[in-house]
């Protein structure tokens, strides 16, 4: 690891202040950056410990949605109360990520801003990585991909998003909340994260400085029928090789709206539109789910290895369809 | 002599005999300026301790080599085998994944706190009686994992395989529930149906005989 200067500000207003010094970065749960900074990957000049800011609550808002505090820990929100009573998605979501220990230390705000765990750009022994070193090119297109991205990849870069969260968040329409060093933005959850394009150094839209200050779930698909649903190697303790956020809101048998977000597929939670059109105004039948899973990877462009991740988003949408709808 | 008096007497000899020192090679770090140092207060196992240390530094490699309590061990360092769980205001983290200059102000309990060869701690016992291990590298870690997993239990704590999510639901400490909840503790000798009996038998469940293999 490099040497840094460690800081720990008292509020919000020195903790930007701070940042705005380049070679800074932020420090939450570390569970991620820890590990980066330890591999090399990661090698900021200054830590900025954001353990004081007041980010910790959870509280209802007006519009009877939910405010998530960027510094509540992932095991705190998949506990607390009104999500497991009301968002359930996020819940099982974040209880299917990483494991007791690490649920514990990391944030909300960290675990969206987790890097891919595309084994090219975790091992600084491959020259080649775009997104370590932009222009570098990628080594993973040529080499092992059976974990890499089947939707949106880009000649630059094929990592897929590694959060299970962000999955949930993305079927739930959540709001990301920024603080900057003059303005707060609210950013919606399916535009906070990128597809790689030509600079898949850059994860999210989040600009250098930039503080996430929560996530705000609103009540649209709050209480409704839901399933998360992850296929990983090992039953615990693994990363997704594809994983389906639904939720939907029924009346009797007809889906008035509903949500569909994949996971293990791209750079990002990847919302397959075209399978939430088939959907809605339906009978969630089985016809109807069949269809929806076979659009949903009608743009995949699998690589050398991953080519199964295709019927296996198709299968996994198919059984979480029917668990949210009630099927045993 | 215990092992450990024996592995730091025979590190200390080896050089006075020529021979090849184990770790002698490790990496030359770059040399921390004064403003890279950082003062941290924290409380570990009920003592103050007040450490000025390289801001680079984890809570494990604190513990065990500025704390003098090697019993929290160093697997991976990388967050992947739960082999330097302890407890950090009670609740069960990787202390390998943790600056110790973030854990200013807080309270650690590693398994030197938790019990004494005199006075095991329940779980240290249940461990010993079920053969919850074999080689013990990540006994430490398991064992402190396993107290903060009944803690969990007891405050209605879910997991990915709960069944019923409400808040009010109560939760069973099924044998599914219990190998998911220490699915963050990495055993390389496959100790796995020893432990799960011995957390059994310290909640008081009836514990299910493992199959010898």
């Amino acid at each position: 690891m490099e040497p840094f200067s460690y800081f720990r500000p008292p509020d919000l207003q020195q903790a930007l202040a701070l940042a705005a010094v380049p070679g800074s970065q932020f420090l939450a749960g570390g569970t991620n950056l820890i590990d980066l900074m330890k591999g090399g990957i990661e090698r900021p000049q200054r830590l900025i410990d954001l353990a004081e800011l007041p980010l910790s609550g959870i509280e209802v808002l007006p519009t009877g949605g939910l405010r998530i505090g960027a510094l509540v820990r992932n095991s705190d929100a998949a506990n607390h109360a009104l999500i497991r009573d009301r968002y359930p998605l996020l819940s099982r979501a974040l209880l299917a990520g990483a494991s007791p220990q690490l649920r514990n230390m990391a944030t909300m705000g960290g675990n969206l801003l987790q890097r891919t765990r595309c084994g090219y750009f975790t091992d600084t022994a491959f020259a080649e990585c775009n997104k370590r070193v932009p222009g570098s090119g990628c080594a993973a297109r040529a080499g092992y991909n059976r974990m890499h991205a089947i939707l949106g990849a880009s000649d630059a870069c094929i990592a897929t998003s590694p959060s299970d969260m962000s999955v949930a968040l993305c079927a739930l329409d959540a709001l990301v909340r920024i603080q900057g060093k003059h303005a707060q933005r609210d950013v919606a959850i399916g535009d906070f994260h990128r597809l790689p394009g030509r600079t898949p150094q850059t994860d999210t839209q989040l600009r250098p400085g930039e503080i996430i200050l929560g996530i705000d779930l609103p009540p649209t698909f709050a209480a409704v029928p839901s399933c998360y649903l992850k296929v990983r190697d090992r039953s615990s303790y693994a990363f997704a090789l594809v994983s389906v956020a639904v939720a939907l809101r029924l009346e009797g048998v007809t889906v008035r709206d509903c949500r569909i977000a994949l996971g293990g597929v791209a750079h990002k939670p990847w919302r397959p539109v075209a399978a939430e059109a088939l959907l809605r105004g339906q009978a969630l039948g089985a016809t109807n789910i069949a269809a929806a899973a076979l659009a949903s990877t009608r743009e995949a462009q699998p690589l050398r290895d991953n080519a199964f991740k295709v019927p296996l988003v198709q299968r996994a949408l198919t059984r979480a369809l029917q668990l949210a709808g009630g099927a045993a | 002599m215990t092992r450990r008096h024996f592995i730091v007497g025979s590190a200390v000899a080896a050089p006075l005999l020529g021979l090849p020192l184990a770790g002698a090679s490790a990496e030359v770090a770059p040399r921390p300026a004064a403003a890279q140092m950082v003062e941290t207060s924290l409380s570990i196992n009920g003592r103050p301790y007040q450490l000025y240390l390289d801001s680079r530094v984890t809570l494990l490699d604190a513990l065990r080599e500025h704390a003098g309590l090697p019993g929290t061990k160093k697997g991976c360092d990388r967050g992947q085998c739960g082999a330097c769980t302890v407890l950090l205001d009670g609740r069960r983290v990787n202390a390998c994944l943790l600056l110790v200059a973030a854990c200013a102000g807080h309270s650690v309990t590693t398994i030197e706190g938790l019990g004494t060869t005199s006075r095991l701690h329940p779980m240290q016992r249940a461990f010993l009686e079920h053969d919850g291990f074999q080689c013990g590298y990540c006994t430490p870690g398991q064992i402190c994992s396993a107290v903060a997993l009944i803690e969990e239990l007891r405050h209605g704590t879910a997991s990915v395989v709960t069944a019923d999510l409400g808040s009010g639901a109560r939760i069973a400490a099924t044998p599914v529930e219990l190998r998911e909840r220490m699915s963050g503790n990495i055993c390389r000798c496959g100790a796995y149906p020893f432990i799960l009996a011995a957390l059994q038998d310290v909640l008081g469940a009836a514990p299910v005989a493992p199959e010898r293999g």
